[in-house]
């Protein structure tokens, strides 16, 4: 099986690098230019570690005003940019090229604003997603989108990926939760999009830029919204015999009308695996679990889950259990958010990231475990159920290069499942490399050839992070 | 993770153990987050995930180490918050440890560089050496400020400031011999009498055993034992650290053929990390892998071996105590709790300071090595300890002592200084 290309490094870029590289020095302060060759070797790839690039420099600029310069150098002698958060991205999103100038955003990290008044918090990119809950955690407030990986992953890479997570089927994703950036466009034109208030004039450019997987420009800094905490909140695990009906069951709970903060699904591969580092106390007697967590006062909690437990036993329920104190809560979603890394104890993994209408969940886990079974591998599933996004774990061994070719064949047979059942190739992810030879068979060429205008609007040389997203035959010439 | 190394390369037992640990690393990126150095620097080199690619690029390449390299290596603190953190069970604290010998076994530091290296492992692991080293300390203070300006120099400008104004009569709890129970004999331990803290703070040991005889535990300080190698392994110099575990296990083990022991008693969790690491630090040495594993199992925090004693509930004393929990005890050795139940149980308001997972910068030689990074990590320290208003500042490691209180008025204490007062030992001269 092939594996996904990149695109051709430009010459005219590469002959340059030496003075690029000491033009760059001189736009930035000490320590914030990466270009010796063995430091860059860290930088080649992310979390989607199967794919790897050397960049040509690692820009780690402190302000806005030094993306700017980098940006501006970069489009006028036209050498690719990619941006990087914490490199936390599935489907390598951050991963470089040769000849591109990575722009990291990692020194930008501080918050540097919190307004209670309005509800927001004004954030630079390079701040991680848990660090503005942990700055207003003690009055009261968090931000909502809560990717796994949100210990580590930045604001700035949530809004390139338009992440979710767990607790997004209640208060929406990234860009249900985002109120303004401060973009920094391919010329170095520093933009400010929306603001403080829940809508702004014009286009809804910020819309635009929020999944724009860095081919827009560069966001230094973010206006997020704040949310009160609820007065409590209780995970509360559900066992099932059999795959089919844990699914069957979270969609008659979305069916009745009923909208819990989460439903996520594990299925026996997974629960083995987040137990045995978390040790959240996961019933390991069952096929499958859901974690559903209710949030609001006592009397609110008790009535949705009376209707939540009473639609499981329809299922089938084997196993029923309220977590008793918050550090059970808290090690319950410990587990589930660590669920990827620590398959890792066990296996190499590709992640996907299907996501299906919920009707179709049943079909597509059924249809995952045949696919995994016809190339001869293993397959962990570990998803938010009630949003329908899907996380087929898939088990290789990343030293046996076959194996490797077969998972990848694999992870696109079960993207095109669910493209088919009627779903999208990505639900929080984004494209990156790994699902852009697929955008095909999700998108006519038509649809395509306007997604890509309107990115050629935004970045006409095609320099921002120009591998991803969209194949790399049929794009609009520069 | 995917590795590259042949069968040749894979032959070296230390390659072989390496090659397993980078297997199990998916490269998620969430060690980047709790990393003091990385959330400093902001420059994921100077992470777990950045390192462990730089050493397996120079490992897989068989490379030797080079200046890059050898900066972000020697930029990691050891703390190991990345493993707390890793939820694919990824060993770096193994991997560094591998990462530090092949530096040290081909690369050639820069001549300052090696000179001050060189008097550290000279002078720390012995407290003679170290009583006249701080002694001359006292009288180079002045010229302190001067060292640090000339960059080379600057550890030893570091050393200075580090080094106590003065220093306590030596104490007859550091010299070898038993000290028996009072009462009926419930157990026996060895104690650690270890090397910079007997010189710079008696009174901790003085305090575990007053408090353990009074306990009914007999203690024993064993004659001929040395330095637990901690220093010097963390600079890679294994032949060092490994003559020093050897010393230590055949005189524990004499010690157990004499009396039996319940516990090796270790009073700085910097110590007690690796001399719990012995078993596997000795694992090629077959003469001494099994006797080392024993000596592991029967390491103990002090605490760790409190909480076994069921100490009774103490009436509350009217102070509230910053709990900080050094990176050697709750990443190294993972013991959380028990000093924490420990003081409340003894009478003390306990907090957690924010940030608890980040290390306070003292890490060994770290501060006089990387004066920089970690006056940084000082001062984030104090600042996070001081915002929970304490009256005192409990822990249980040497080093974060002496880093913490160059940094702050509110005295801090080793946690066993606090449980010996309230179950009847004299209080804190610190406090009266």
């Amino acid at each position: 099986m092939d594996q996904i290309g990149f695109l051709e490094p430009r010459p005219a870029v590469l002959s340059r690098r030496r003075e690029i590289v000491a033009d760059l020095l001189d736009l930035l302060p000490e320590g914030c230019l990466v270009h010796q060759p063995r430091e860059l070797v860290p930088f080649e790839t992310d979390a989607f570690v199967s794919y790897r690039r050397l960049p040509l420099a690692v820009a780690l600029p402190e302000t806005t005003q030094q993306v700017a310069a980098v940006l501006k150098y970069c489009n006028r002698y036209g050498v690719p940019v990619v941006p990087r958060g914490a490199g936390t991205s599935l489907s390598g999103g951050a991963i470089p090229q040769e000849d591109a100038v990575v722009i990291g955003l990692s020194k930008m990290s501080r918050i540097l604003e919190v307004d209670y008044a309005n509800r927001t918090a004004t954030v630079q990119a390079g701040v991680t997603n848990l660090n503005i809950s942990d700055a207003v955690s003690a009055d009261g407030y968090f931000y909502a989108p809560d990717p796994s990986s949100q210990l580590a992953c930045t604001i700035g890479g949530n809004i390139g990926m338009n992440s979710g997570g767990a607790h997004c089927l209640k208060y929406g994703v990234t860009t249900n939760n985002l109120l303004g950036v401060k973009l920094v466009l391919v010329d170095g034109t520093i933009v400010d999009l929306g603001g403080k208030a829940l809508d702004a004039g014009g286009l809804d450019l910020l819309g635009v830029v929020c999944g724009g997987e860095g081919q827009l420009g560069i966001v230094t800094e973010a206006i997020v919204r704040l949310i009160a905490k609820p007065e409590g909140a209780r995970p509360v695990l559900f066992g099932f015999d059999n795959s089919e009906e844990a699914g069957a069951c979270v969609t008659d709970i979305i069916g009745a009308g009923i909208i819990p903060v989460a439903i996520e699904f594990m299925d026996k591969p997974a629960i083995g695996i987040c137990e045995a580092f978390a040790g959240a106390g996961y019933p390991m007697d069952v096929e499958a679990l859901l974690i559903v967590e209710v949030e609001g006062s006592e009397a609110e909690m008790d009535a949705m889950l009376a209707s939540i437990i009473e639609i499981a036993h329809r299922h089938g329920v084997k196993v029923v259990k309220e977590s008793q104190s918050a550090t059970e809560a808290a090690l319950i979603w410990k587990g589930r958010k660590s669920a990827f890394g620590a398959t890792g104890r066990i296996a190499d993994y590709i992640c996907m990231d299907g996501t299906v209408p919920l009707g179709q969940l049943s079909h597509v886990l059924r249809g995952t475990a045949e696919i995994v079974a016809k190339y001869g591998l293993r397959v962990a599933n570990v998803f938010h159920a009630g949003d329908g996004n899907m996380h087929p774990l898939i088990l290789f061994n990343a030293n046996d290069p076959e194996d490797a070719a077969r998972a990848e064949a694999a992870g696109n047979d079960i993207l095109k499942l669910c493209v088919d059942a009627g779903g999208c190739l990505t639900g929080e992810h984004g494209v990156g490399i790994e699902k852009r030879d697929l955008m095909r068979h999700q998108y006519t060429d038509i649809d395509l050839a306007q997604q890509m205008a309107v990115r050629a609007a935004f970045d006409p040389q095609w320099l921002l992070n120009p591998s991803k997203v969209f194949p790399l035959e049929g794009r609009p010439a520069a | 993770m995917q590795t590259n190394f042949t069968a040749e390369q894979l032959a070296d037992p230390h390659v072989a153990t390496s090659e397993k640990i980078l297997r199990k690393c998916v490269h998620c990126g969430f060690c980047t987050a709790t990393c003091p150095t990385y959330v400093t620097l902001g420059n994921e080199l100077d992470s777990p995930r950045g390192r462990i690619y730089l050493i397996k690029d120079m490992l897989e390449n068989g490379r030797p180490a080079d200046a890059e390299v050898v900066t972000h290596i020697d930029r990691c603190l050891s703390c190991l918050a990345c493993t707390t953190t890793c939820p694919s069970g990824v060993d770096y604290m193994h991997l560094i440890d591998h990462a530090r010998m092949h530096i040290e076994e081909t690369y050639r530091r820069p001549f300052w560089n090696r000179l001050t290296r060189n008097v550290l492992a000279a002078v720390l692991p012995y407290p003679g050496r170290f009583r006249l080293a701080l002694k001359a300390a006292a009288l180079g203070r002045p010229f302190a400020g001067l060292l640090k300006r000339f960059k080379p120099l600057e550890p030893f400008g570091a050393m200075l400031d580090l080094a106590p104004r003065r220093l306590p009569k030596p104490s007859d709890s550091a010299k070898p011999g038993t000290h028996p129970a009072a009462g009926p004999r419930r157990g026996r331990v060895a104690i650690l009498s270890g090397c910079a803290q007997p010189v710079l703070k008696p009174e901790i040991n003085a305090a575990t055993i007053r408090l353990l005889t009074r306990l009914g535990v007999e203690v024993v300080a064993p004659e001929g034992e040395v330095c637990c190698g901690s220093l010097v392994h963390h600079m890679g110099r294994e032949a060092q650290a490994l003559e020093a575990a050897r010393r230590n296990v055949d005189v524990w083990l004499d010690e157990i053929e004499r009396g039996g022991l319940d516990a090796i008693i270790i009073t700085a969790s910097g110590c007690g990390t690796t001399i719990k690491d012995y078993g596997f630090m000795l694992r090629l040495d077959l003469a001494y892998a099994g006797k080392a594993a024993r000596v592991s199992a029967l390491a103990k925090d002090v605490t760790e071996y409190l909480a076994t004693l069921d100490l009774p509930q103490q009436e509350a004393r009217g102070l509230t105590v910053a709990y900080h929990s050094a990176c050697s005890m709750q990443h190294g050795q993972k013991i959380t709790l028990a000093p924490k139940t420990l003081l409340k149980k003894a009478g003390f308001v306990v907090r957690d300071p924010a940030e608890g997972h980040l290390c306070c910068g003292s890490a060994g030689t770290y501060n006089i090595l990387q004066p920089e990074i970690s006056g940084k990590l000082k001062a984030r320290k104090v600042k996070n300890i001081e915002a929970t208003k304490p009256d005192l500042i409990a822990t249980g490691n040497i080093g974060c002592i002496t880093q913490i209180a160059t940094g702050t008025q509110i005295p801090i204490l080793h946690t066993v200084e606090l449980l010996d007062w309230a179950y009847g030992g004299t209080k804190p001269a610190v406090l009266s």
